[in-house]
């Protein structure tokens, strides 16, 4: 097919790649967030985002406002396109904007079984989860005691099912089980993602390998910097790791048996992509790591722009809004804690 | 000559506005009324002067942010009103005059007023349907029971067991809320739990509920007879009625929690018939009791809305306005002193004395000590333009504005669009009894103009009478007489003198033929000479002159030559002073070039394109022509009634849609393009922008 989804594309994808990519255009663009950053009251941020794409989803709100509700309301709009978009969607296109939410299904299952386990109620998780990676049965996580009985009863119904196949084990749900259950899952979701894209072939597949390459790899640093210090043993660190990605399989043999955080750098520096990562950390330090893999993502995906006529600007523009949304969300909080010296630290600025 | 041109009336829709760039110095006190009165006027565009600041950082942002209060108020209203199924009315009721403050403080009360009511009603409505999904559970539910008691005649002592005693009953509030106690708690024993579920997510519920005792369990449903209201969205939610039997009371807990997952309301149901009748009684005649309260709620608070429904319109106008005024304010700055407000802006030179008078009143309304300052000032920027249109010539300046607005003070193509417009429209529809259709509509239209508020039509009624005076008349070069291009003695003349001597010509020569009916020939090889001399004229010249002017500049000569040529390079002295910096010869004679080539082209492709006059006419006619032909006639030459009506009813159709409504549109769309670019491209620049003034009148239109 490579070559000529130019000429095809158009058919099915042009009316949705025009409209993501007018959605793009609405991000808050640098100018934004610094008048954003300025902001002394909750109110004030209400006010400078009322006169972005943010508006109406805004103006109804009364004050006081909470951090909850502006990020609430900002996912709300998220979720609106991604409706729309999903709704004109044709196959595949349909079946990859799925796909895009299945992050989010994990992370929504790990945080209502985490919580049932600590007696949280259901009402008020629910609420906690992303309404991206809602499904039906979603509630009745709660009933389930292991992990066979919360695969037998619910999970079987959603696409999360065929992940499972490698984590059905009897044994009673504890913190442990469940971040091994969620790293399993995500590694299975990132393999079966990425041989979705591939299926799909031409520049999808090209720009979409290299994002979700990015993904592995930064879930793998990430796998092994929580995962030092714990009774996790290296053979099962290593079946953590997606089986693609710039570090497989050299890269994960090696992090697989890190000690410690200058370790993890020492392999990583090893590839050049990731060098300037690490250049910007000081040594021993893992604090700013986070922030920066999120800079050099955002750069990842602006670049999915710069060409036409693939699916990589869908998951672009999801995960862009996202760390838009992760922006909002964190100047809010600084500015309702009166931590405004704080608000560059992790706020990453997209254009 | 001089005097006969002075004598013709003046030609306001020519050239725009003359405008002054002012600036207004405004005593704090009374700036608030001054801005406010001038938006009544409206006749004044604000320039902002704090544009490098963010909306939270200017002067009056407290105020702006209590009208976005006040408007979220408003709209909450607004919302319940609706929701309510109430009309707000659209005559704003007369009552006292408010200040904001007032206005502020009611809103704040209504709005407390009516959320309470709404929570209040609300948790009623709550309870309401608790006991009305209660009773429809145990009228389906205690069908199931009985029917089953049949097959388990052992079971019914140990749940009779189970019975609902009526002391617990006492309180249905602390009975729903109360824990179900489904069957007795003998381990053995079969039990049952049953409830109410919304009807779409059934088949999920039985499945889950399947899976989760491994199918040891028996599902009943019964839809339920009525529908019940959602509290939150206000909308009717069908139900379906279930029992579940089990046993064992790990099953009970599991059932219990995917009941709760699924927004399954659960009810206990005794076994016992007579105990429930008796429960059915009691829900009855409570369900009625809170029937009447909710209705005396709903009264109460539809009286609410009512009251708030007279204002409303006249709240939302005043609180829009208000706000409109504090972003005005906001785009002034304070002067040293903090004492004044400094303003600077656009109005019509014809304006000033109004404005003056209004800031006066301001002034003397508000008890001022100190006047406002008024006075006008240099600017480096190009003015706006500002056309004063009536109902009828803004329908033409609108088209004009769609493809660009006009440079200040340029030539107007909507002054000759107004005569070309729907005359073009009319030679290309040509067609006397399709014009008289289109004419009736168009007067229904205009009858209704009122309700329609469109004023496009009367573009369009216009040409309905060009399309019956003019007939089919052709005349192709009207344009190039009124190509005005000013200040270019080296574009404008030659290219003057290239399209006459060929198209102007052209033209004569048909009128000679008309009116003699013999081929004239006149001076022909002399006119071609023109052209030809004429081509190289507008092309060289004025690229060498530009260059000579810039090394003259930077030897430290005049300025005072080069704001005639500057005129032609760009509109802002800014930018054409930055053009001159940079000057670079061989990208202005390519230009030059491209224009000229541009031009030579274009006056031949042009003209060809005048044709689709002759062919959209043509076509026209040929098409209805074919249709009276081939379906009227050839229908007509049968005998029987049921031909004749089908060919009518399709010739009728085809009038109506083909003839009428498509051609109009492919007419007016030619008519379009033809002054858009073959028209337009001759002399118009439309790179200006338009005149918006501060007008309360505008601002409730962009609302409305």
């Amino acid at each position: 097919m490579y070559g000529f989804e130019a000429m095809t594309f158009n058919i099915h994808g042009g009316y949705l790649e025009a409209i993501v990519r007018g959605y793009r255009a609405g991000l808050l663009t640098a100018a934004d967030y610094n008048n954003l950053c300025q902001c002394e009251t909750l109110d004030d941020i209400k006010m400078h985002l009322s006169a972005t794409e943010y508006g109406p989803y805004l103006q109804n709100e009364p004050s006081p406002l909470h951090t909850t509700t502006i990020v609430e309301k900002c996912t709300l709009k998220l979720v609106d396109e991604y409706k729309h978009m999903l709704c004109q969607a044709t196959e595949p296109l349909s079946t990859f904007l799925e796909y895009i939410t299945y992050g989010h299904m994990i992370d929504n299952v790990v945080l209502i079984v985490t919580g049932t386990l600590h007696e949280r109620d259901v009402q008020e998780l629910l609420e906690k989860c992303h309404p991206l990676g809602m499904f039906d049965s979603i509630a009745t996580l709660a009933v389930a005691q292991n992990m066979r009985e919360l695969y037998r009863l619910v999970l079987v119904d959603t696409p999360l099912a065929p992940y499972f196949s490698e984590c059905i084990t009897s044994e009673d749900l504890d913190d442990m089980n469940i971040e091994i259950m969620r790293n399993t899952l995500y590694k299975a979701y990132l393999e079966d993602f990425y041989k979705f894209c591939q299926k799909l072939g031409g520049a999808t597949a090209e720009i979409m390998s290299d994002l979700l390459a990015f993904e592995a790899d930064r879930r793998a640093v990430n796998i092994t910097i929580n995962s030092i210090g714990t009774e996790l043993t290296r053979d099962d660190r290593r079946k953590l790791y997606s089986n693609f990605g710039l570090l497989y399989p050299y890269g994960h043999e090696e992090l697989a048996v890190c000690e410690d955080i200058d370790q993890v750098r020492g392999v990583m520096e090893k590839y050049p992509p990731y060098q300037s990562i690490f250049s910007k950390l000081s040594y021993g330090e893992s604090q700013m790591l986070d922030k920066a893999f999120y800079e050099e993502e955002v750069k990842r995906l602006c670049l999915a722009f710069e060409q036409q006529f693939h699916y990589g600007v869908f998951f672009a523009y999801m995960r862009l809004r996202e760390q838009e949304i992760r922006n909002l969300m964190w100047i809010s909080e600084c500015v309702a804690q009166n931590q405004k010296s704080r608000v560059h630290d992790s706020v990453v600025f997209i254009f | 000559m001089d005097r006969f041109i002075d004598d013709l009336p003046p030609m306001d829709l020519m050239r725009s506005e003359k405008m002054m760039f002012v600036q207004l110095i405004i005593p704090v006190e009374s700036a608030q009324r001054a801005v406010s009165y001038l938006g009544e006027l409206g006749l004044l565009q604000f320039r902002d002067l704090n544009s490098d600041k963010s909306p939270f950082q200017r002067t009056f942002v407290n105020q702006v942010k209590r009208c976005g209060e006040m408007s979220r108020k408003l709209r909450f209203f607004k919302e319940q009103i609706n929701k309510a199924g109430l009309q707000s009315s659209v005559h704003p009721v007369s009552g006292p005059d408010l200040d904001l403050e007032e206005l502020e403080i009611q809103l704040a009360e209504h709005e407390h007023e009516l959320i309470e009511t709404n929570s209040n009603s609300e948790k009623l409505r709550q309870t309401y349907n608790e006991l009305l999904e209660f009773k429809m559970v145990l009228q389906k539910a205690g069908g199931f029971l009985v029917s089953s008691n049949g097959h388990a005649v052992a079971e019914e002592t140990e749940l009779s067991e189970n019975v609902y005693s009526m002391n617990d009953y006492a309180d249905t509030a602390s009975l729903l809320e109360q824990d179900i106690r489904a069957g007795p708690s003998n381990q053995s024993g079969l039990r049952f739990i049953s409830g109410i579920i919304c009807k779409s997510k059934v088949l999920r519920f039985e499945r889950m509920l399947f899976r989760a005792t491994r199918g040891n369990m028996l599902f009943n449903q019964a839809p339920a007879d009525e529908e019940i209201m959602d509290p939150v969205t206000a909308e009717m939610v069908e139900k379906t009625i279930f029992v579940v039997f089990f046993s064992g009371e790990q099953a009970r807990t599991k059932i219990l929690k995917i009941c709760e997952a699924f927004g399954a309301n659960c009810y206990p149901v005794s076994e016992d018939l007579t105990k429930q009748r008796q429960i059915i009684r009691e829900v009855l005649s409570r369900l009625s009791e809170l029937e009447a309260t909710l209705d005396a709620g709903i009264r109460h608070r539809n009286k609410a809305l009512t009251s708030i429904g007279f204002h409303l319109t006249k709240w939302m106008n005043m609180v829009r306005r208000e706000k409109a005024v504090y972003d005005t304010l906001n785009m002034l700055n304070f002067d040293v002193t903090k004492k004044c407000l400094v303003g600077e802006g656009w109005c019509p030179i014809f304006a000033k004395a109004q404005i003056q008078e209004v800031l006066q009143r301001a002034t003397f309304d508000s008890n001022s000590q100190v006047g406002t300052i008024f006075h006008v000032m240099d600017s480096m920027e190009s003015p706006p333009t500002y056309f004063r249109t009536n109902r009828f010539t803004n329908a033409f300046q609108e088209i004009v504005d769609a493809y660009g607005v006009a440079r200040y003070q340029e030539a107007n193509p909507a002054v000759y669009a107004v005569i070309t417009f729907p005359f073009l429209f009319a030679v290309m529809f040509g067609d006397w009894g399709h014009g008289i259709c289109l004419l009736l509509g168009a007067l229904v239209l205009i009858a209704q103009e009122r309700k329609l508020s469109n004023q496009m039509n009367l573009g369009i009624i216009l040409s309905y009478f060009d399309a019956r005076f003019f007939g089919s008349s052709l005349d192709i070069r009207q344009e190039s007489e009124v190509i005005l291009y000013l200040g270019a003695r080296y574009q404008f003349v030659p290219q003057l003198i290239f399209l006459n001597s060929l198209f102007g010509y052209l033209s004569l020569l048909i009128i000679i033929k008309w009116c003699t009916g013999s081929q004239a020939d006149l001076y022909h090889i002399l006119l071609l000479l023109l052209a030809t001399v004429a081509v190289p004229w507008m092309l060289f010249p004025k690229p060498f002159i530009l260059r000579k002017l810039h090394t003259e500049r930077f030897q430290g000569r005049t300025y005072g030559i080069l704001g005639t040529s500057e005129m032609d390079l760009e509109v802002e002295p800014d930018s054409a002073r930055q053009h001159h910096e940079d000057f670079n010869f061989s990208e202005i004679f390519v230009h030059q070039m491209i224009h000229s080539i541009e031009f030579v082209l274009g006056a031949v492709s042009n003209t060809a394109s005048y044709l689709r006059l002759w062919a959209l006419s043509l076509a026209h006619s040929e098409l209805s022509t074919v249709f009276y032909e081939k379906v009227l006639l050839l229908a007509w030459g049968y005998d029987n009634l049921v031909i004749r009506l089908v060919g009518l009813a399709v010739f009728a159709f085809a009038t109506a849609f083909i003839l009428l409504m498509m051609e109009t549109l492919s007419a007016f769309l030619h008519a379009l393009r033809l002054h858009w670019v073959e028209f337009q491209n001759k002399f118009y620049h439309g790179d200006g922008y338009k005149f918006r003034p501060f007008s309360f009148a505008l601002i409730n239109d962009e609302e409305d």
